[in-house]
């Protein structure tokens, strides 16, 4: 039986050998493997690029104490980005599950439709929930529009649930049951997180701060995006250093929302903010893609 | 010689839902006068035909020259510019004209000139790019075509994809590369497990479900027949402790969330087994049913969890916390809703389980158990009601105070929960239409149709005894009027004549408009009652032409005969009396109308006579406008 650090290296293993760059995970909070610059960025203007990923993903208001056996405050996502999509691509996938271990000729496998939508990375796509045996094992989309700007190259986006995946080629109901690798479970490695962080985003995040961080997170970008026009040397224009602000200003949203502390009216007005800021630098980053010459790509 | 015609689009997976509307544009496709028969699983659109022509018929075209007095040269011009020889026109008329020949073309040729655009002319709610942004939008990535007229394939391409003669089969069970002629393929497709035919995978799934005492739901059949290329149901097993929790919850996960039938056992009640539709063609080592019950154990103790945590603070405890939650941006939050509703619902004469019901009707917003399962808001109201204690009338009230949900369904059981049901549903429609979101078209994001829908089914069903009038002005009375028009002749099936005159002799509760249609209906289809609404309608001509709208009749002024004895018929009979008895007068206005000049010389006499027409008319017309009654004699 495979333990989960077993699954996660078959999985980056194939896709190395699909020719994708295998990245480590991206430094900064997020949500989902989505937003890292390996997507989010790169799936924009004319270059193909394939990457695959582990990003840990932190969902504060999905925290459960570790007393859920299913539902994790952080948890792992395995990211693929092929652009553009080869033709082969769901043969692909099914390889790579073929490649951990699923006989499919054993299970049920279903495509149903699920639409990917993110408000606040003005983001959309078209795709399935991939359903092994009634669970959700992987979300498949095709990318249309990243940053509110439509996209040259459709990448396809493969995005593994690590733990639920895992946690079902072990047959165990609890995720914390799981092993990470011989001898040692997922709640010796993980649970003190989920608890730690539970306390913290539930009861103790100190929210007038959190407001007042997302508003100098906010500002930092918002200035970092205007020098951009007037700045010499574009290719050197830290676009890179911006979008991490909007990835600080995402998480602060979500911590703020874990915390009760938006009420639906503000909702939107949080979520248009931060989306502003995506967009913004989606549009700076196309543009300083197209401004780069070729060779120093 | 007439030749046979397959087309198959491979695509990805395509969303269930899309499909019957995909089949229904292809059945319209073009196929030179063959009829095209349509099929479709969640991969492949298939449309075959039989009898289409080798090649379309030679034909004339005749094309229009100058006029003959424009001369030789024109002439010259004419056929020179047709390509053709002056010799070739003849005169028509006092035109030239040129009779050209066109060649038929090969159907095959046709063919692979239209096929492509009407492949991708196909209308989707939502389709895609899947190769660049100039490439083809479809609803999924077509990956590969089977396109053949007799043995010939027809060549086509459509982003990339070339069409061929070879398919491919069930995802897992079949081949990749399967070489197909129009007589193997749909044999050929069914070896490697796929059933072509929506048909036949529905049979299997009702079959094979039902067997294993599935309790089978209509929608769900479509759903599953529309997502499996080779459907084939298994049985599984849950811990009977989960029945503690409401059957409401636990067939809402199993059938929206993991799109499985429940089980039925003794008296009806919930069994602990489920029933799932595999895309495969058996489990036989057990791991597709152990994997499903994996999943539906975590799913209900997720629904356990939701529950627990709710019970820890009651629904009177959450009124203020709906302050939080917004109705609509312009119109604030659900409680700004609540408060509007529980003071419509004291208007209304609703008693104190209708204000209590109403006060508490949204709280369930505010539960963990609602964000997750959506669909199951006002039931999980309801159920928490009951469990803290809250009086049936209560808990009832607000468990139904969405319903009818269409116009299938009931209107909630008890007073409390139509009351209380009608003020929540008519709120949405006062408070949506003062900020001018009216539904216009298809969009109606608020679902005001469905929420005007309910009113007038609630009105109708419940006797409530309400004047519309009263409950509605303006443009919002307007439109619970069409849905009235609506609900009567779609739901009701009185003919929209009837309907129309009914409502154009004023409408005052939904009762009495039901009982004047009832009225209406059952004198229709007597003998006289056609030929007198005819009788009304020119009465009202005669009135409308003479600019007349009412007077006093003198009695004295009356002639004996005709005249006379119609007027003492129709006053002696009572007002909104039975109308077969109106319909008895038809043979003395019959009479009148034959004998009796209403134009008279005299002006006094024709004042008269006018007066007598508009008195009766309005005598008999607060039934009915029977002037709206389409006769005969309309039609012609």
């Amino acid at each position: 039986m495979d333990t989960f650090q077993d699954t996660v290296l078959k999985l980056k293993h194939y896709w190395a050998e699909r020719g994708a760059i295998i990245q480590e995970p991206y430094d900064v909070e997020v949500g989902a493997g989505t937003m890292c610059p390996e997507t989010f960025l790169r799936v924009l203007g004319p270059k193909p690029y394939r990457v695959a990923y582990v990003q840990p993903s932190r969902r504060p208001a999905d925290g459960r104490y570790g007393e859920n056996p299913n539902r994790l405050y952080k948890h792992q996502q395995l990211q693929v980005i092929l652009k553009p999509t080869p033709n082969d691509v769901l043969e692909q996938y099914l390889g790579s599950l073929k490649a951990i271990g699923i006989d499919l000729a054993k299970h049920d496998l279903k495509f149903e439709e699920d639409n990917w939508e993110s408000p606040t990375l003005g983001a959309w796509g078209i795709g399935w929930q991939v359903m092994l045996d009634g669970m959700e094992i992987t979300q498949f989309t095709y990318f249309q529009q990243c940053g509110g700007i439509d996209l040259d190259l459709v990448p396809a986006e493969i995005t593994y649930g690590l733990e639920r995946l895992s946690s079902f080629l072990q047959g165990v109901d609890s995720v914390f049951d799981m092993e990470w690798c011989p001898g040692v479970k997922y709640s010796a490695v993980r649970l003190a997180d989920e608890v730690q962080f539970s306390v913290y985003n539930f009861e103790m995040a100190n929210v007038d701060r959190l407001w007042r961080l997302l508003a100098e997170h906010e500002a930092e970008c918002k200035e970092l995006l205007a020098g951009y026009e007037k700045y010499a040397e574009k290719k050197r224009y830290p676009v890179l250093a911006a979008y991490e602000q909007v990835l600080k200003c995402s998480h602060l949203f979500n911590l703020l929302d874990a915390r009760g502390a938006i009420s639906v009216t503000e909702r939107v007005g949080v979520i248009k903010r931060v989306r502003d800021l995506a967009v913004g630098t989606a549009k700076i980053w196309a543009a300083q893609q197209s401004d780069q010459p070729e060779a120093a790509a | 010689m007439s030749l046979d015609f397959l087309l198959e689009i491979g695509t990805e997976e395509i969303p269930h839902w899309m499909i019957p509307g995909a089949l229904a544009q292809l059945s319209r496709l073009d196929l030179l006068g063959a009829t095209p028969q349509v099929d479709a699983t969640p991969r492949r659109l298939v449309v075959r035909a039989q009898g289409l022509p080798e090649r379309t018929p030679d034909s004339e075209q005749i094309v229009k020259g100058p006029p003959i007095t424009a001369g030789d040269k024109a002439a010259e011009g004419f056929a020179k510019k047709q390509g053709a020889d002056a010799s070739a026109l003849r005169k028509t008329g006092n035109y030239y004209e040129l009779v050209k020949k066109v060649s038929g073309r090969a159907a095959g040729d046709i063919l692979a000139e239209s096929l492509p655009a009407a492949i991708l002319g196909i209308q989707w709610p939502k389709a895609m790019y899947w190769t660049d942004r100039n490439g083809p939008r479809f609803i999924r990535p077509i990956r590969w075509l089977v396109a053949l007229l007799g043995d010939q394939v027809i060549p086509i391409a459509i982003g990339g994809v070339r069409s061929s003669n070879v398919t491919r089969g069930h995802r897992i069970l079949g081949a990749a590369s399967i070489p197909v002629t129009i007589a193997t393929y749909e044999p050929e497709l069914r070896k490697n497990f796929v059933i072509l035919a929506a048909h036949e995978r529905r049979h299997k799934i009702e079959k094979e479900a039902a067997a294993l005492g599935a309790k089978l739901d209509g929608d769900l059949v479509e759903t599953l027949t529309y997502i499996t290329e080779f459907p084939t149901a298994i049985k599984g097993n849950f811990n009977p402790t989960y029945l503690e929790l409401p059957s409401e919850v636990l067939i809402t996960v199993m059938r929206h969330h993991q799109k499985y039938f429940s089980v039925e056992g003794m008296q009806g009640l919930l069994a602990p087994q489920f029933v799932a539709v595999m895309n495969t063609s058996g489990d036989p080592e057990g791991l597709v049913k152990h994997g499903n019950e994996r999943v539906l154990k975590a799913r209900f103790n997720d629904a356990r969890f939701f529950w627990d945590v709710d019970q820890q603070k009651k629904l009177a405890d959450r009124v203020e916390d709906l302050a939080k939650v917004t109705f609509q941006a312009k119109l604030g939050s659900y409680k700004e809703k609540t408060d509007r509703v529980v003071a419509l619902v004291k208007e209304l004469r609703g008693d104190g389980s209708a204000q209590r019901a109403a006060l508490l009707a949204k709280c369930d917003l505010t539960s963990e158990m609602v964000k997750e399962f959506t669909d199951l808001q006002g039931v999980v109201g309801g159920l928490y009601a009951k469990a803290q204690g809250e009086p049936e009338a209560v808990s009832r009230a607000i468990y139904e105070h969405y319903k009818p949900l269409s116009m299938e369904d009931s209107i909630p059981s008890t007073p409390a929960g139509q009351i209380v049901a009608l003020a929540d549903k008519l709120d949405t429609l006062r408070s949506c239409f003062s900020i001018g979101m009216m539904p216009t078209g298809s969009k109606d994001p608020f679902a005001l149709r469905r929420a005007a829908q309910g009113v007038v089914k609630i009105l109708v069903e419940a006797d409530l005894g309400f004047n519309l009038d009263s409950l509605a002005t303006g443009e919002l009375h307007a439109f619970l009027l069409e849905r009235v028009q609506y609900y009567f002749r779609e739901v009701r099936g009185f003919k929209y004549d009837e309907v129309n005159a009914v409502l154009k002799a004023g409408v005052s509760t939904l009762k009495d408009v039901e009982d004047r249609l009832n009225h209406v209906a059952r004198v229709r289809p007597t003998p006289n009652f056609e030929p007198l609404a005819a009788s009304f309608k020119r009465i009202n001509n005669i009135l409308k032409q003479a600019n007349f709208a009412q007077g006093v009749v003198d009695k004295g002024l009356l002639e004996v005969g005709p005249e006379k004895d119609l007027y003492e018929a129709y006053a002696t009979l009572p007002v909104s009396g039975p109308l077969e008895d109106v319909a008895e007068l038809r043979p003395l206005v019959d009479r009148y109308f034959d004998t009796v000049m209403v134009n008279a010389p005299d002006p006094k006499i024709r004042e008269n006579r006018l007066s007598m027409l508009s008195d009766m008319l309005r005598k008999f017309s607060s039934i009915a406008d029977f002037s709206e009654i389409v006769t005969s004699g309309d039609q012609k």
